[in-house]
């Protein structure tokens, strides 16, 4: 008897186990800072989350793919530097729609690569990285790229604006995790997705267009990414051209923070969304009890790897790997 | 069960009492004994999934038995690993190719106990003497620097081998040996068994193979689901005994007999090549028809089967649905022209094991169960009942993960998932690999219950039984081309034999 | 990544010609383009790259040995960020004060024990949890680099020793010190993969874990002694490159991951392990700096030597696949 509630206790742990870090999260800061649990702060956290969390949404669909996209944070300073710079050239009425195709391209090439191509994700997307990086340098000349007109445009509505008492980030955030969590876990794309990552082979031997589905699940990345550059550049209005610089392992952070496998097959967008709130209250809540920013990049650490060994140890049923 | 040794015997080199290994789930070892004499050849047999390669794996010390005493030379040990194993005198060779291919021959043959000199500096010269004795025993044709990549199949095979040669073994495994060897290659390993022999070594041997296992063993031992069956001398028996103590009853060699009307031609293929695969392929199959394709592996089967599925792009002939040619490219091309294919490989190319039953059946159709831009969930849980009754599938439910099933179970759930497609054309590509007897049958009764229905299905299968059982027409292949199509009439065991063996020249189309 | 033929040529030499390629291109483009009067293959501008090829070439015969060994380390730029704060930082420090010169070898072993011991951690990790290397070491770039922070904030760490200046910019036989401890270290890490029994198991690791393992090869052990390796080697780096320049940015070695898992896997070293050759990462290494001071020689930017590298990696990967296919015959899938 005791036997078995240990082992109910130990699966509890292992598959709920981000939740309740998380909740233990929540209850030690709160008990450290009253300010912590307030509607107010979570607000907050939800806001400065959000552009980290929309491209976390699209990376979802990539890593259940069973690939990697390690070039979403170069990817995001190109959608900033070119949405900016199109702003004053032709008015925000085109330079949203153009950037936005833009950034699908570059989507589709990586989609195409990997996809049609079936080349390696890894190398794919770090050469990306950098080729995007070079791209957004020649692009911008290596300058700064500012809005002239600050007040005389509607452009910051997308990160400074509210809509109904809500602050745009945080809707085009909430929207965008319902629209792509309806779309991964209810529709056939999204079930072929998680074929795909679970068992290329098989997917290919029921009929699946496996290529196809995985050129579709860069799309959707790139859409994400030129959907968080669009906030980048409405919240500051101006942009350096590495702003983007290093999100991408942030990013793959909270989608293995919430139990996404990087062998594909497994994950959610809920999931996702709680990884991305987690890393933001690490941040927030270190913050608030008065600790330096780079605590929170040891905390991270020390929770992604806790998440990922927990969640494997169940798996094998061991706590400690059987590695000789 | 123990088996009696009379007085004379000598010391058995091995002897493995009461052997119990359990996973989860499942008894794979249920009081196994088996004892082996020095100098003897001792066959390991039973069906797949009999606990063969458990008990090997137990006796090479990747397992340890939950149960039951090892004793090598008389003195019972514990076997730690396979290096604590080779140690003791018990070499495993491996079915599966253990070699790492980017290293060089004599790094593969003392792979994890390089010689070396001060400093864990590798004693090259040590190392290419002591590889190159073994070699000349062998008789290979390649030397010990060259990359194991480079070999062919059969000569990493004898790397495989040659690693049994490196310590003084007590007692050498051979677990299928002779899967991937060619006739001369297997004289070849033969003799080396025979050499092992001479100087005492005992030798545990496991293959399908009859004639194999009757022409160099000394006694037989049987497992059937986990269980021992027994032990017999070679010579004192026969292949039908053993196959009845494999499978604990006599061997079902009824024919199909049963004869219903046939439908039009529903595939019709001329013609049809694939590179060095298999060339100049010309068959039909009508509605209400089984046709099996006999052959041994490698004879080009199921790549007919990938190709006729889109996915294998065919060199040349053509391909006939109904009597339209069509031109398939794509399993999806395939699937929308009627075709089915329940692969050979059901874990790799069949199900994705980390997916729930229902998203697993349904997976080929998921684009047509729509309700809006949604997967019609009702609709969904319909076919999945429906096949669940109609196959006898047992789960507890749909949401079941199609990985905690078992092996019979989870090729149900693939012939479900293209069963329900309704096709026109059912390729089954060895239907009852790793499946327990009755849920063969099963299998079985299923197929000819389809092709009563009036489906076309085509039956790939290795074990002669099976074909003869389930198969209206038999096709024979040998080494890429089709050597001759019997009718159910026709066909005998020997011409069978003869025909997918190569002897026999005469083509009947 | 597959057995490429191509890779397999790559290992086999086919970056030399790559070499060979870009001399040839940047020399004659140097001649129309070129900004400066001297010849792109000047002495001194070659022994300058071999100099400035160090940093990330010593790092990168670690990276060589982690990935044949079937891993991959992200966190070595972070790493090198913490080496390079200890190594500057600890020579002011008070109890060292009376150690006139001798503080020199003492913040070289605390640097270089520093690297040891975070690559430890790594493949004490990798090893105990058995989670993938690549996860864990996402994560300690995270972590490293927040101590990095925790150290001296965003403020720059500065320590300039004049006597270690004129060591880190002699030149011996020709070659500055950095060049020498590159070239040390690519020959002691090529003997340690091909000669030593370690190596070997790392590539019979690497190879077919499973069989490394049926044969007794301890798995844990030496994945965890080379990523202690790769973090020596970072702090070898950091050692090398800033005994010259003194001063260490919290953000410095960011992105160096990338460049060395570049030179890396330019040279023909599978990212699923098993195989790759020292030598040819030390053409990887070449290639990729020749490539930044070749573009730079005849007038392109930062910008273009980014784009050119994304995609001359992206190349390397679709060659070798197109050389790859088995023909019509291959399985579709």
């Amino acid at each position: 008897m005791a036997e078995s509630t240990k082992q109910d206790i130990g699966k509890l742990l292992a598959k709920q186990g981000i939740l309740i870090a998380f909740a233990l999260f929540i209850i030690g800061f709160t008990i450290a800072n009253p300010k912590f649990l307030t509607l107010d702060n979570f607000e907050n956290v939800v806001r400065s989350s959000a552009i980290l969390g929309v491209m976390a949404l699209g990376v979802t669909f990539v890593v259940i793919s069973g690939n990697l996209d390690l070039s979403v944070g170069s990817m995001m300073s190109f959608s900033t530097i070119v949405v900016l710079d199109l702003h004053d050239k032709l008015g925000p009425t085109l330079a949203i729609p153009a950037m936005f195709a833009m950034t699908l391209c570059l989507g589709a090439l990586i989609g195409f690569l990997v996809g049609y191509l079936k080349l390696n994700s890894l190398i794919v997307t770090l050469g990306m990285l950098s080729a995007i990086h070079g791209l957004t340098l020649t692009y911008s000349g290596g300058k700064n790229m500012d809005i002239a007109d600050k007040e005389g445009t509607w452009f910051a509505i997308f990160g400074q604006g509210n809509i109904l008492g809500i602050q745009t980030p945080i809707l085009i955030f909430i929207a965008l995790a319902a629209l792509l969590g309806i779309i991964l876990a209810k529709t056939p794309f999204g079930r072929k997705v998680y074929a795909v990552g679970g068992n290329g082979t098989a997917a290919t031997f029921s009929g699946i267009r496996r290529a196809r589905v995985v050129f579709l699940c860069y799309i959707m990345s790139a859409l994400c990414v030129a959907t968080a550059g669009l906030i980048q550049a409405s919240r500051s209005m101006g942009s350096q051209n590495t702003v983007g610089q290093g999100l991408e392992l942030e990013v793959l952070a909270a989608v293995i923070l919430g139990g996404a496998s990087l062998l594909g097959g497994s994950g959610t967008i809920f999931k996702t969304v709680i990884g991305v709130l987690i890393l933001g209250f690490i941040q927030n809540g270190l913050l608030l009890v008065g600790l330096d920013f780079s605590v929170q990049y040891v905390v991270t650490w020390i929770i992604i790897i806790l998440a990922v060994w927990l969640d494997i140890a169940a798996k094998r049923g061991k706590l400690m790997s059987p590695i000789a | 069960m123990t088996e009696i040794i009379d007085q004379t015997t000598p010391t058995p080199v091995l002897r493995l009492e009461d052997i119990v290994k359990t996973f989860p789930g499942v008894r794979a070892l249920d009081g196994v004994s088996l004892t082996i004499l020095p100098g003897e050849v001792h066959a390991l047999m039973g069906e797949n999934g009999a606990g063969k390669s458990t008990l090997m794996k137990v006796l090479g010390g990747i397992h340890q038995p939950d149960e039951g005493q090892i004793i090598v030379a008389e003195q019972p040990v514990v076997m730690s690993g396979p290096l604590d194993a080779k140690a003791k005198g018990i070499v495993f060779i491996h079915q599966e190719l253990s070699l790492a291919d980017e290293l060089s021959v004599a790094e593969n043959i003392y792979l994890g106990e390089l010689p070396h000199k001060r400093f864990g500096l590798v004693d090259w010269a040590e190392l290419e003497a002591k590889t190159n004795a073994i070699l000349e025993k062998l008789k290979v044709g390649f030397n010990a620097k060259t990359r194991v990549g480079d070999l062919s199949i059969a000569n990493q095979q004898m790397v495989e081998i040659a690693r049994a040669l490196t310590v003084d073994a007590k007692a050498v495994i051979f677990d299928e040996p002779t899967a991937s060897l060619t006739d001369a290659e297997k004289v070849v390993l033969f003799e080396v068994i025979s050499d092992l022999q001479e100087q005492g070594v005992g030798i545990a041997y496991i293959s399908h193979r009859m004639e194999e296992i009757f022409k160099i063993t000394d006694r037989i031992s049987v497992l059937r689901d986990g269980q021992y069956q027994g032990t017999v001398n070679t010579a004192d028996t026969n292949e039908e005994n053993v196959t009845q103590m494999m499978i604990g009853r006599k061997l079902d060699l009824s024919r199909n007999e049963a004869h219903h009307e046939l439908g039009e031609v529903a595939l019709e293929v001329r013609g049809l090549s694939c590179g060095s695969l298999f060339e100049d392929v010309n068959f039909e199959v009508r509605r209400g028809e089984v046709v099996g394709f006999y052959g041994l592996v490698g004879a080009g089967r199921t790549e007919i089967a990938e190709t006729l599925f889109g996915l294998r792009n065919p060199t040349s002939g053509s391909i006939f649905l109904d009597g339209a040619e069509v031109a398939i490219t794509s399993p999806h091309d395939a699937i929308e022209r009627g075709i089915s294919l329940v692969p050979e490989d059901r874990k790799g190319q069949g199900l994705v094991l980390g997916m729930n039953c229902r998203d697993n059946m349904t997976l080929p159709q998921v684009d047509d169960l729509k309700a809006g831009p949604f997967v019609a969930d009702g609709a969904e849980i319909a076919i999945f009942d429906q096949y669940r009754d109609k196959l006898d599938i047992r789960t507890p439910g749909w949401k079941q993960l199609v990985g905690n099933l078992s092996g019979g179970n989870q090729q149900k759930i693939v012939i479900g998932k293209w069963l329900s497609m309704r096709p026109n054309v059912l390729i089954v590509d060895e239907p009852t690999r790793g499946i327990d007897v009755g849920s063969k049958a099963e299998i079985h009764n299923l197929l000819r219950d389809l092709a009563a229905q009036g489906y076309a299905v085509i039956v790939i299968s290795s074990e002669m039984p099976e074909v003869l059982h389930v198969a209206d027409r038999i096709v024979a292949m040998y080494s890429g081309r089709i050597m001759r199509t019997f009718t159910s009439e026709e066909v005998t065991e020997e011409n069978l034999i003869a025909a997918i063996s190569g002897l026999n020249t005469e083509k009947v189309a | 990544m597959q057995v490429g033929k191509l890779s397999k040529y790559l290992a086999g030499g086919a970056i030399w010609g790559f070499i060979v390629l870009e001399l040839i291109f940047f020399s004659v483009a140097g001649e129309f383009f070129s900004v400066s009067d001297k010849a792109f293959m000047d002495a001194d501008n070659m022994l300058l790259l071999l100099k400035q090829s160090a940093p990330i070439g010593i790092i990168a015969m670690g990276m060589t040995i982690v990935m044949v060994n079937g891993n991959i380390d992200l966190s070595v730029g972070a790493i090198y960020a913490i080496c390079a704060i200890i190594l500057l930082d600890s020579m002011t420090w008070t109890m060292f004060a009376g150690l006139g010169n001798w503080v020199i070898p003492v913040a070289w072993c605390l640097a270089l024990l520093t690297g040891l011991v975070l690559g430890a951690i790594n493949g004490l990790i990798v090893w105990k949890t058995g989670v993938d290397a690549f996860i864990v070491t996402l994560g300690s770039m995270l972590g490293y680099r927040g101590l990095v922070f925790m150290y001296n904030g965003e403020q720059p760490t500065s320590h300039l020793n004049w006597t270690l200046v004129d060591f880190a910019e002699a030149q011996f036989l020709g070659l500055h010190t950095a060049t020498w401890f590159l070239l040390v270290v690519t020959v002691a890490i090529w003997f340690l993969m091909n000669r030593t029994v370690h190596g070997r198991n790392a590539y019979a690791i690497g190879n077919n874990r499973e069989a490394a393992v049926n044969a007794g090869i301890r798995v844990g052990p030496h994945m965890m002694i080379n990523f202690m390796i790769i973090g020596f080697l970072a702090a070898l780096s950091a050692v090398v490159f800033y005994s010259e320049s003194g001063s260490v940015n919290p953000n410095d070695g960011q992105l160096y991951e990338l460049w060395v898992i570049t030179a890396v896997v330019l040279g023909g070293t599978k990212l699923t392990g098993g195989a790759g050759s020292i030598v040819s990462t030390f053409g990887g290494v070449i290639a990729i700096q020749l490539l930044r001071k070749g573009l730079a020689h005849i007038g392109a930017d930062t910008s273009t030597v980014n784009l050119v590298i994304g995609l001359i990696l992206i190349a390397v990967l679709f060659l070798d696949r197109q050389l790859n296919v088995k023909g019509k015959e291959e399985l579709k899938v």
